[in-house]
């Protein structure tokens, strides 16, 4: 297993007024991230465990991409990861951002 | 073929756990105790390099059905094979043991919901994982004693093997589809200690003819038998009332005289259509063949096959 914790910092913070939301399971091939609403209002802090080694490169290029899609300031994102492919981390961040953007 | 009136709908054994909660309760009443946020997670699968999950797999909790307050606990199936272990198994059983000590207070619930969906004990964590099983089937007996019902839900991928099989066998009643298993020893566990020829764990037919939905409801090995769609879990689950048989001497004495005649009748059967043929069904060797509704009409013909758990 690898850990590590990627900082970085969107150009707003993400709408919404949940304040945590989780998304997908540690299953084969798949994920869990656990979205919340803390820390400084633009930061984004995403902390990965994955049972794959050496494809930090590539979690850091995932993350790059979703925090120029999404903006997601304020966000404090960890990563339960089983092994799943960057496809599938992108699409799971996706639906955590829209998940804490809902209105309740 | 999928049956058209499951077409459209979300599959129970296609659904995660927390999905599976979201539709047997009314909608939006589920409160979680123990989520994700408060990360109690386990203390050792680090230890064996493996990844963590926020609610370690059981998600627990109270909510509503037609207006009811329950209790529900919900394993996820998808995450280390649905499994009893030490953070997952102490959720359970409080969840058990708090709804037997508010029994006759405010805080009463009308029934426990156990969406069981496990291989067993989680061997990461073995000693804590056959602690969780036994103290679940305690507080189980507990909560029944305590005149609550506890229902077991059974249609996941992982089914309910091992510990978990134990667990459901000892609920008041168990609701099953033809995608949900029921037993201890699982099918690879079998064929590794006795050979192939006593069990062949690759052939999928055989597995389900033992173990699956149809074969349970059919030797009183689960009560309710619902078509694989969340919708009709919640349909069973609404009509579940107080009528579950009490846990008394004389329904245990009943349900052993069953038992005892169970294994006189069909003790010599080495597969189940041959304990059809003797049950006298009218298809014994079509059973997986017929459609989901003829199926259901030959229960109704049949009737109900024991009347104690």
């Amino acid at each position: 297993m690898e850990k590590f914790t990627i900082y970085t910092q969107a150009k707003s913070s993400l709408g919404g007024k949940r304040s945590d939301t989780l998304t997908g399971v540690v299953a084969s091939g798949n994920l869990e991230i656990l979205f919340e609403r803390k820390g400084e209002p633009l930061a984004v802090i995403v902390e990965v465990m994955t049972a794959s080694h050496g494809y930090q490169h590539v979690w850091e290029a995932v993350i790059k991409d979703f925090v120029a899609r999404v903006s997601p300031g304020g966000m404090y994102i960890s990563i339960h990861d089983n092994g799943a492919r960057p496809d599938t981390v992108l699409l799971r961040l996706m639906q955590g951002a829209r998940l804490m953007e809902a209105r309740s | 073929m999928i049956p058209e009136n499951v077409m459209n709908q979300p599959s129970w054994y296609e659904s995660s756990a927390r999905a599976r909660i979201e539709g047997l309760l009314d909608a939006g009443s589920f409160k979680e105790i123990l989520g994700p946020q408060d990360h109690v997670m386990s203390p050792h699968l680090a230890l064996f390099d493996l990844p963590p999950a926020f609610d370690d797999g059981m998600i627990i909790g109270r909510g509503l059905i037609d207006g009811r307050p329950v209790a529900i606990a919900a394993q996820e199936g998808q995450f280390m094979g649905g499994t009893f272990a030490e953070v997952s198994g102490a959720k359970l059983v409080g969840l058990l043991r708090a709804v037997a000590r508010n029994a006759g207070t405010p805080q009463e619930v009308s029934t426990v919901f156990l969406l069981l969906d496990t291989g067993g004990v989680r061997l990461q964590e073995a000693n804590a994982g056959e602690m969780a099983v036994s103290e679940t089937i305690h507080a189980i007996l507990d909560v029944r004693h305590a005149g609550v019902p506890v229902v077991a839900l059974i249609g996941g991928r992982a089914g309910a093997f091992g510990g978990g099989g134990l667990v459901t066998a000892c609920c008041s009643h168990i609701i099953i589809s033809e995608q949900g298993r029921i037993s201890v020893s699982g099918p690879e566990v079998i064929e590794t200690n006795k050979g192939v020829e006593e069990f062949d764990s690759r052939d999928r037919a055989l597995v389900w003819r033992v173990t699956g939905g149809r074969s349970r409801v059919l030797l009183g090995g689960a009560d309710s038998y619902v078509k694989g769609d969340i919708g009709s879990f919640r349909k069973a689950a609404e009509v579940i009332n107080n009528n579950a048989p009490p846990l008394s001497l004389e329904t245990l004495e009943r349900e052993q005289g069953r038992l005892e005649h169970r294994l006189k009748a069909y003790g010599n059967c080495h597969d189940t259509p041959e304990i059809w043929v003797i049950a006298g069904l009218s298809t014994p060797a079509g059973i997986a063949d017929l459609t989901e509704d003829d199926f259901i009409d030959l229960l109704v013909k049949e009737g109900v096959r024991h009347d104690a758990r």
